[in-house]
């Protein structure tokens, strides 16, 4: 096999696989054009295949609010929406991404902050900052799936969010009070 | 499918073991788009088909599965982290890769499971979490997941687009002089369900206790998924299953045939975990795994008799 047939391909298969249907080889190039639907708007970029959906944001976007902390689903900075369900960008391939995006930048309303965005201000739920947007990100979730109400619940729903300085006390203050606020 | 061509689902395995250089497939199929694998359907004899796509949140989350087969939903929200569980799809997480670090570094040389014929690099490192229980010289790598205890628990059956199809779960993984072939599906082969039996006493009687360093997002140092019925104050059925401590999702038959018909109590909870840890491989590092695994056996199990159902 030569290099050139060694590179990575994918393929999207989307009919049942007992009933012989069609698969669909949508990218076989190392660069791509990848359509993303973030925060609203569209979004265009030509990637190497094997970019994930954080580098794409990061690197081609300009999207930074998402953090690389340990590249392999371990940290959580990296966490943002996808159809309103958080998971680890990181681990995403862009090309596979399905459904909207919502990135931390995509939180506020204008020039509003989210009410848990301001939470995390008014309690000093962090120190470096850098888990923030993701310990936000899944903040988020926590809330509208009604795991806030319950400390143990809440801290168990958080733990896939690490924090380096251990603002965890704040982070769980920071959380009860958005939850008030969000009427969840 | 071969190490050439690889499925991508949820992508938690894959994606991370592709980073490491663990994985270096030259084509991914990505499934997730497959229709009618991604949900939970009651079956003509009154049980459950799981669709190989349903995310692990998705059936944490479904009251069929917490009212029927509570060690399932247990399994399922003890395991990873919530990101993680919204990714993962069920077909994959029985399929995760084992966490031994000699297996997830490449700058080992020694790992049957990655390079075979290549040596064991745990057999004597660093192996406090490696496995007690279905080693070979070849490798003791822990099975990691929490979700395949529970379906061999159950006896659950594996639907899927091959020869594997209509077998039960039990067979699914196997172990032995070559580790890195882990399954007995051939080569492209998917799966595209579970079926769980009918409820059942044992079935809507059941737990899934997982002992870990912290009491989320790690993974189990010794895991129990047990499910029981009791009948004029004798065991009528009960299945155990281990986790944690194996290098397969690990049924505990010898455990279960101490316990059938006789009365359930801490002694004869302890003496079942005795038996089963008979001939568990002793090492320096990880021997206090066996005491933890009989300790958590008899938990479980006394667990799932006290459980209101």
């Amino acid at each position: 096999m030569d290099e050139e047939s060694k590179e990575l391909m994918l393929l999207t298969v989307t009919a049942q696989p007992d009933k012989g249907g069609e698969t669909r080889i949508v990218e076989g190039n190392r660069h791509v054009s990848v359509n993303l639907d973030i925060n609203g708007r569209q979004y265009q970029a030509s990637v190497d295949i094997r970019t994930s959906l954080l580098d794409t944001l990061r690197e081609h976007l300009g999207l930074v609010g998402s953090k690389k902390g340990c590249d392999h689903g371990q940290c959580g900075a990296c966490t943002v929406h996808i159809d309103g369900e958080p998971v680890l960008s990181c681990l995403s391939l862009a090309v596979e991404v399905v459904g909207r995006v919502t990135t931390i930048e995509g939180l506020a309303y204008g020039h509003v902050l989210h009410p848990m965005q301001q939470a995390f201000i008014d309690h000093d739920a962090f120190q470096c900052g850098y888990c923030t947007s993701g310990q936000i990100m899944s903040a988020v979730s926590c809330v509208h799936q009604g795991k806030a109400e319950n400390v143990d619940e809440l801290k168990d729903f958080m733990s896939g969010n690490l924090c380096r300085c251990a603002a965890y006390p704040n982070i769980v203050a920071a959380i009860k009070a958005a939850a008030l606020k969000m009427g969840a | 499918m071969d190490a050439e061509g690889q499925f991508l689902a949820g992508g938690t395995t894959m994606v991370d073991l592709m980073k490491l250089y663990v994985m270096r497939p030259h084509l991914l199929v990505d499934i997730k788009s497959l229709k009618g694998l991604d949900q939970i359907e009651a079956t003509e004899d009154g049980g459950l088909r799981l669709g190989a796509l349903v995310t692990m949140n998705q059936a944490a989350r479904d009251q069929r599965l917490h009212d029927g087969y509570r060690m399932v939903v247990r399994s399922l929200a003890q395991a990873a982290s919530q990101q993680v569980r919204n990714m993962a799809r069920l077909g994959g997480n029985v399929l995760q890769r084992t966490r031994c670090s000699y297996f997830r570094d490449p700058s080992f040389e020694e790992c049957n499971k990655r390079t075979p014929g290549s040596g064991c690099a745990a057999l004597n490192g660093v192996n406090e979490k490696h496995a007690v229980l279905g080693t070979s010289r070849a490798c003791i790598a822990t099975y990691a997941g929490d979700f395949a205890q529970s379906l061999i628990a159950l006896d659950a059956k594996v639907s899927t687009n091959g020869p594997f199809n209509g077998r039960a779960f039990a067979e699914l993984h196997r172990h032995g002089e070559t580790p890195n072939i882990e399954t007995r599906l051939a080569p492209g082969e998917l799966i595209t369900s579970f079926l769980l039996p009918p409820v059942a006493e044992w079935t809507r009687r059941s737990v899934y206790v997982k002992i870990r360093d912290r009491d989320s997002y790690a993974f189990a140092l010794a895991s129990a998924a047990v499910g029981l019925a009791v009948d004029n104050g004798k065991v009528a059925e009960v299945r155990i299953a281990l986790g944690g401590l194996a290098t397969i999702p690990w049924r505990a038959h010898q455990a279960e045939a101490v316990l059938r018909g006789q009365t359930l109590s801490e002694e004869s909870a302890k003496a079942a975990a005795e038996a089963e840890f008979s001939a568990a491989e002793r090492r320096a590092q990880s021997s206090y795994r066996i005491s933890l695994g009989k300790a958590t056996i008899v938990r479980a199990l006394l667990q799932a008799q006290s459980m209101e159902i």
